[in-house]
């Protein structure tokens, strides 16, 4: 390897470094000042780094808080497995949550559109969180993600309602954190707010940290809808006419429910090649998920609401 | 070499800074096609004249681009073959100086955008200020709009002179000027074929290159603010915390703060790895030879340059919407450490525009304030020049949880270079020992004519005849002497019961149970008294209803009130604001003045 090269990984350690030691400081001013935190797991590539980044924060002790998985019961099954296998075997407190409401009233991607990630999502987040009368929850959101979440701070403040309020922020200095609340409020803190999606794979790279296999390329069932490529992961997803399944090398980008999340069709096999390819992408990771390609401002707007 | 810069955009509304941010991303070829193919969508429908409109990059939120202003910080990610950068892009306008402060905290460099055509404007010079008082050291001064004088050298040059003579007057340690057009590109990404005079680098390559490392982060001793003790079980007992400064080694021996006990480091944890030594910035688990007595918010340090004090001169940049009262007690967090402190006077205020010295005693919301304040306890703490992490707080209002304002400390007022108290040899718990008794503060709280005086009163001879050492203050016995140069503006009303909270406080070291009767109405001046008097407050709500009060209306107050003359008469004219959750509540109109005793006594835990 030629010597610029060279000091450009050493460099870009240093970097992850920086990024690794700032959500580190996030987690222990958390797990010092907040009455009952708690952590959230969707499964994905973030949340397998921040899960990471707690087992190191609190290193010889277990992250002091639970873990929480928002099931709506249509996330892909590898993913399901991937949670419980990692939990068992950190010997971390991994809850798991479902709107039953919204299951008994048969709520479903198909036939539901927004309303279904209102109630799956948004509702059983908030029910969860007043359930366990949790007061601050860690999510693994980036600022490179959308714009909304590039004008938010590390420590966001919501009403008792979970609702944000942009116009008025915290004023948040160098790393002085208010995590003052009154009962009934609550804060979402973002210990990866810095991190890009290129630091996030570099990162994982780095430490060799477990992430689903459906990161990977590989054969997998799959059908064309609406400019996605969409794998049928259970008998649940029904054919369309003109539709027809096709085993396709592909991988996925962001992990959500098996039916909103579009797949890249690819080779890569490990995660080198992932980052490889990473590193000469030309979209951003969320045109692949279906919910968010839409008018801009729309996450403001649930964030308003409530959304995570 | 450094490799990942973190820089602050600020200009005013129109000078274009999200357009030079913008322009930078679009031509350096750093953004994703999804975002250029947006960005071209945008800006054909909301843009003035179907141009590419980069400031759309950039303002996320929907007042933003409704109103086509900045309002919030924004941070964008990018990252050139030479570094990685996060850029805050921060409003300009002098309603949002808070978030432009809270950018400022976490840039190492500002770029500031400056209209060729308009000169160096207040705000400019408002912009040096902010940045400069938040840490920042190195500039750049993006002289924009040089497409409207036709490229020329000599506007550049005017502009240039009046900036250097305005940035001697900070501590600055790099600054450098460039003549851009941010609409145009010329001398964004690369140099300008059309200002053949510039001879300097373009914009990007100056940000890949600046050397903005700082010093005094490995020249200074070891400084570690205790974040949490880590005890996973009886045989491990950690520190954790990040090295904001210095290094340290196992087997070196260490200092902690405030106390001044030491010990040896027996080992480091790195995250999860052991490590011989640890670096400034690293996060880790410190334990120690031997046991010592360190919680959070201490500070272990080696050749410590800082101070140990309650008492500190500072600058504040003031952020609520409610305005500083000297007298009202905050929360104040410095590094770890968060402390009751009480803002004790304003020297003076600094105009944020000019940087003259005003008189004043009120800080509204944006005003910068050269300040005196006192904490409750002593702290570890530093010149903000020095440590930035030792030097810098906040303070928070006690009621409403806002962050109010963020200061740096300029000097410690002892100027002792004693760094470790000396514990006098007889302290609170020997004087309360000796009378066998737990010292408190009972504040009566309630309306007029509510009973508090009759009740303090019945109450501290059941306390006497228990064999308790009391002592009562009220009205009468505190604005005859202590309290006598007061009146009753809403200032004065502050001041009153801060003294009063600070004799019962000297009352309680001194072993003495105090009993207090003051209408005391709002919630505000009964948080800071318990925030003064500390352990042992006891909140008493006598909640008798307004209605049996003005029925008794013992002093005939009330009937006065009712025909307007006694202004500002609580419970009237005035309100009063019931306790959220005091630890005792009676109501005279419901039980006999003897039960009410019996009462207390019983949920004090003195009736065994």
């Amino acid at each position: 390897m030629c010597w610029k090269g060279l000091v450009q990984i050493m460099c870009a350690q240093s970097y992850l470094d920086e990024l690794e030691a700032e959500a580190i400081y996030i987690m222990r001013e958390v797990a010092a000042e907040c009455e009952k935190p708690v952590m959230l797991y969707s499964i994905g590539k973030d949340s397998s780094v921040m899960l990471h980044l707690a087992m190191k924060a609190f290193y010889p002790e277990k992250p002091p808080f639970p873990f929480l998985h928002i099931d709506t019961t249509w996330k892909f099954h590898e993913m399901i497995e991937f949670r419980d296998q990692k939990a068992k075997e950190l010997g971390i407190e991994m809850l798991v949550y479902t709107n039953e409401e919204g299951v008994k009233q048969g709520i479903n991607p198909f036939d539901h559109g927004s309303a279904y990630t209102d109630i799956m999502k948004t509702q059983a987040l908030r029910q969860a969180l007043d359930h366990y009368q949790f007061t601050a929850a860690f999510g693994g959101g980036r600022r490179d993600e959308e714009k909304s979440r590039a004008k938010e701070r590390v420590f966001s403040f919501r009403n008792e309602n979970h609702g944000w309020d942009p116009k008025n922020q915290r004023p948040e200095m160098w790393k002085l954190y208010n995590t003052r609340i009154r009962s009934g409020e609550s804060m979402r803190v973002f210990p990866l707010s810095n991190w890009t999606e290129k630091d996030i794979w570099q990162y994982i790279l780095r430490e060799h940290i477990d992430i689903v296999p459906l990161y990977f390329a590989k054969e997998r069932p799959m059908i064309f809808r609406d400019g996605n490529w969409i794998m049928v992961d259970d008998e649940r997803l029904k054919l369309q006419e003109g539709e027809e399944i096709q085993q396709k090398k592909v991988r996925f980008r962001t992990l959500g429910c098996y039916p909103l999340t579009g797949a890249v069709e690819s080779e890569a096999e490990t995660l080198e090649e992932i980052v490889k390819e990473t590193l000469g992408e030309v979209t951003s990771e969320r045109t692949s998920r279906v919910i968010d390609y839409e008018e801009t401002g729309s996450m403001e707007r649930r964030k308003r609401e409530g959304y995570f | 070499m450094m490799d990942l810069l973190k820089f602050l955009t600020c200009g005013s509304v129109d000078d274009g800074k999200s357009t030079l941010i913008g322009h930078m991303l679009y031509d350096a070829k750093l953004l994703y096609t999804d975002q250029r193919r947006e960005l071209e969508l945008n800006s054909r429908l909301k843009s003035r004249n179907g141009k590419l409109d980069y400031s759309l990059l950039l303002d996320g939120l929907m007042a933003e681009r409704e109103q086509g202003i900045t309002i919030d910080v924004a941070y964008r990610y990018f990252s050139t073959d030479a570094r990685s950068f996060i850029v805050a892009d921060a409003p300009g306008h002098e309603e949002y100086t808070r978030n432009m402060a809270v950018g400022a905290s976490f840039a190492d460099l500002a770029v500031i955008l400056v209209d060729v055509a308009r000169g160096v404007q207040r705000q400019t010079r408002r912009h040096i200020r902010i940045c400069n008082l938040m840490g920042i050291r190195h500039f750049v001064f993006a002289i924009n709009k040089m497409d409207l004088v036709h490229y020329n050298k000599n506007y550049f040059d005017e502009v240039v002179a009046e900036i250097e003579k305005i940035i001697a007057g900070f501590q600055v340690e790099s600054s450098c000027s460039i003549p851009v057009s941010a609409t145009e590109g010329d001398n964004i990404t690369s140099p300008s074929v059309r200002m053949g005079w510039y001879t300097g680098k373009p914009l990007l390559s100056y940000l890949e290159q600046v050397d903005v490392s700082d010093s005094r982060k490995t020249e200074a001793g070891f400084v570690m603010p205790v974040q949490r003790v880590c005890r996973p079980n009886s045989d491990y007992r950690g520190f954790q915390g990040q090295i904001e400064s210095g290094s340290i080694s196992v087997s070196s021996e260490v200092t902690v703060l405030p106390k001044g006990e030491k010990a040896r480091v027996k080992a480091i944890y790195r995250g999860d790895t052991l490590v011989e030594t640890a670096k400034a910035g690293w996060p880790v688990s410190i334990s120690f030879d031997r046991e010592v007595d360190v919680s959070r918010g201490c500070v272990l340090v080696k050749d410590f340059t800082g101070m140990v004090s309650n008492l500190f001169s500072a600058r504040l940049l003031w952020m609520d919407d409610e305005p500083l009262i000297p007298g009202k007690n905050y929360l104040v967090k410095l590094g770890t450490k968060t402390t009751p402190g009480t803002v004790m006077s304003v020297k003076y205020k600094i105009d944020i525009n000019d940087g003259t010295h005003v008189p004043a005693d009120v800080i509204y919301k944006n005003e910068i304030a050269d300040c005196q304040i006192s904490l409750s306890e002593r702290i570890v703490m530093d010149k903000f020049d020095r440590c930035e992490t030792m030097g810098g707080f906040i303070l928070t209002d006690r009621v409403s949880n806002m962050t109010s304002a963020c200061g740096v400390i300029k000097h410690d007022l002892r100027r002792s270079d004693n760094l470790v108290w000396q514990e006098t040899d007889v302290d609170r718990q020997m004087r309360s020992a000796q009378k066998g008794q737990e010292p408190r503060t009972l504040w009566f709280t309630g309306l007029s004519g509510s009973g508090k005086s009759a009740l303090a009163n019945a109450l501290e001879k059941r306390l006497l005849a228990l064999g308790k050492h009391t002592m009562l203050l009220d009205g009468d016995n505190v604005r005859m002497g202590l309290c006598r140069n007061l009146g009753f503006t809403h200032q004065d009303r502050i001041e009153n019961i801060r003294r009063v909270a600070e004799v019962s406080k000297l009352m309680n070291d001194a072993g003495l149970i105090v009993l207090t009767a003051f209408i005391s109405p709002y919630a505000q001046d009964r948080e800071n008294a318990r925030a003064i008097i500390g352990d042992g407050f006891v909140e008493i709500y006598v909640s008798t209803p307004l209605e049996v009060c003005e029925k008794r209306d013992v002093k005939g107050l009330y009937q006065k009130a009712r025909r307007g003359e006694i202004p500002n008469f609580t419970g009237i004219s005035s309100s009063y604001e019931p306790p959220a959750k005091p630890e005792i509540q009676i109501d005279t109109s419901k039980c006999t003045l003897d039960e009410a005793v019996e009462e207390i006594i019983k949920q004090l835990g003195l009736d065994v």
